[in-house]
């Protein structure tokens, strides 16, 4: 199907950068399978339930997991390395793992088996929930800002800056539970990438902005490329992938299919959607 | 031989790993690079109290009024129940005082516990989207209701002037007893905070628990009389006599009440407390500190 010299062996850089390749990110046979509870759903939004069946689920607890309790085998043994000044694409299906392995490399997920290395802390950027929901934007910022290293004076310098680049205009001063997940997503990428990352991981959050947005934020990853950082992007859109990423892996059933340069990779994924949909939709029909 | 038993082979990748110093990831910190690492984020930690502080004001339109309200409202209610129906009052020279300073004590540590506890499991945005050491989160909350507290102690302070107590230099105490307890509140919510962020269900159990410890620690009744009338092993009387709970209320009673005075012990434990409740609580969140925010 793909041809063989676009499936590079992990060890050898896959790209030749102007600045030094050493190897940031070495993810050695990798497997992660997580546990997810199937019933009863998250107990803290629902104050005063009934704090006996609490006590029983805690006793319960300790025979191991219970009846609701499933396993998933998200990633199956990944190996990859990943260098200085490489920004990599994780493309694939829905459910194929690449999230997954993203939260692996940020250390959010143990790996059941194999390990991660890497050469700093990785910062996350997904979607999710706000930072501090009944806080303003403004108070987010700093707080953020804080958490990540900066004294009180630097981030209330970097302030106009993060603000300006999420681009949320007025609604700083609200608190952050009245944003759209979009707007959001933007002000977390906007406080993260206002530092410098060795090495900086982001899951699907420049799918959310609009043109302007996506304008400035590609500009910054390559920044943060250019700055000797290795980015890790996780995507949809080939868009995305093709102007900011100088790599992609495609991920199939939490195995990698191909690892390989931008273009011939993503050509042989679209082509397997194709023919694969093709399929599916002949089969139901 | 002995090469393979010490160290199993390592793999290509990780031999890579090796030779350019990368280091395995979700390894947690030695405990003093981590304390160092804490300190470091200290602004953090007084940028979250303000903000959480001024957050609480907007929300309801009393705002901290509700922080010295509550309170108050509970006295009145002990007042009713214990004091005049149950007539606790004739056993202690003082009562109204007596007890409100059991009530504004046990509120410092119950309500810091309250919301220590679901500092992990309540901001698993801010957790998972940054990395920074986990314990600044219970630690910013604990300090949020430190300063929370200089309005209900002043409160505490004029009530008891009311009462007719004289402001004498004991009550210059009241400093060393608030900063041993805040010690130990600390200490105690880092324990609760890991344990609610493994299993979610602690935080629905820990008020009933909290209250439940009120109630044994001489809040609305002295200990000592109640302690007297319990056919109770010499065990239970002892542990009901150190429980940290009851030597905080007690101390500052010792130093507020000129008409009550308790033994320099309580002192000794208060310190005690304070002591290895902190560093048992640090060192039990540091355990885990690569497991916040998974899952």
């Amino acid at each position: 199907m793909a041809e063989p010299e676009a499936i590079v062996t992990p060890i050898e850089p896959a790209v030749t950068t102007s600045v030094s390749s050493d190897p940031t990110v070495i993810v050695d046979n990798v497997h992660i399978t997580y546990r997810v509870h199937g019933s009863g759903g998250s107990s803290s939004s629902v104050p005063g339930t009934n704090a006996v069946a609490a006590l029983r689920r805690i006793v319960s607890r300790r025979k191991g997991p219970g009846p609701g309790v499933q396993y998933i085998k998200a990633v199956r043994g990944m190996s990859l390395v990943a260098h200085k000044g490489e920004a990599v694409a994780l493309i694939g299906r829905n459910g194929c793992g690449k999230s997954t392995i993203l939260k692996g490399i940020a250390g959010l997920l143990p790996p059941t088996k194999g390990r991660v290395y890497t050469s700093a802390q990785p910062s996350l950027l997904g979607v999710g929930a706000a930072l501090v929901p009944s806080l303003t934007g403004e108070r987010n910022v700093i707080l953020g800002s804080l958490a990540l290293g900066l004294t009180p004076d630097e981030a209330k310098e970097r302030m106009d800056d993060i603000v300006d680049f999420a681009g949320i205009g007025d609604f700083i001063s609200l608190p952050m539970s009245t944003y759209s997940s979009g707007m959001g997503a933007r002000l977390r990428f906007a406080i993260a990438a206002s530092v410098s990352h060795e090495i900086l991981l982001i899951d699907e959050a420049l799918a959310t902005g609009d043109a302007d947005f996506y304008r400035r934020s590609a500009e910054r990853i390559r920044e943060l490329r250019d700055q000797a950082g290795t980015v890790f992007l996780v995507s949809h859109s080939t868009k995305v992938v093709r102007d900011t990423c100088t790599r992609a892996i495609w991920i199939e059933q939490g195995k990698i299919v191909m690892d390989g340069g931008v273009n011939e990779v993503i050509k042989a994924y679209e082509k397997d959607v194709e023919t694969n949909t093709g399929r599916q939709a002949g089969a139901a029909r | 031989m002995t090469t393979t038993d010490a160290t199993p082979p390592l793999s290509e990748l990780a031999t890579l790993a090796q030779k350019y110093g990368l280091e395995p990831i979700g390894l947690r910190p030695p405990l003093l690079t981590y304390i160092r690492q804490v300190w470091d984020r200290r602004h953090f930690i007084t940028e979250y109290a303000k903000a959480r502080a001024q957050a609480l004001n907007a929300e309801s339109r009393f705002g901290q009024f509700w922080e010295v309200l509550n309170p108050l409202l509970s006295i009145a209610v002990y007042y009713l129940v214990f004091g005049i129906i149950l007539n606790t009052r004739g056993s202690v020279p003082n009562y109204l005082a007596f007890l409100v300073i059991g009530v504004f004590v046990n509120s410092f540590t119950q309500t810091s516990v309250l919301t220590g506890a679901k500092s992990i499991s309540g901001h698993l945005g801010l957790i998972r989207a940054f990395h920074f050491p986990r314990a600044v989160m219970p630690l910013a909350d604990v300090f949020e209701r430190f300063r929370a507290l200089r309005t209900s102690l002043i409160v505490c302070m004029v009530i008891v002037l009311l009462t007719g107590e004289p402001l004498t230099w004991m009550w210059l105490l009241v400093v060393p007893a608030v900063l041993l307890q805040s010690m130990f509140n600390f200490g105690l919510t880092m324990v609760f905070a890991r344990l609610t962020a493994r299993v979610r269900d602690v935080a629905q159990l820990l008020p009933f628990m909290m209250r439940t410890w009120m109630y044994l620690s001489g809040v609305m009744y002295p200990l000592g009389t109640f302690i007297d009338r319990l056919h109770a092993p010499q065990w239970v009387h002892t542990l009901l006599l150190i429980n940290p709970l009851a030597v905080y209320i007690e101390i500052v009673r010792d130093a507020l009440l000129e008409s009550y005075s308790v033994p320099v012990w309580n002192w000794y434990l208060a310190v005690f407390w304070a002591i290895v409740v902190l560093i048992f609580g640090f060192v039990y969140f540091w355990k885990a500190e690569e497991r916040y925010g998974r899952g």
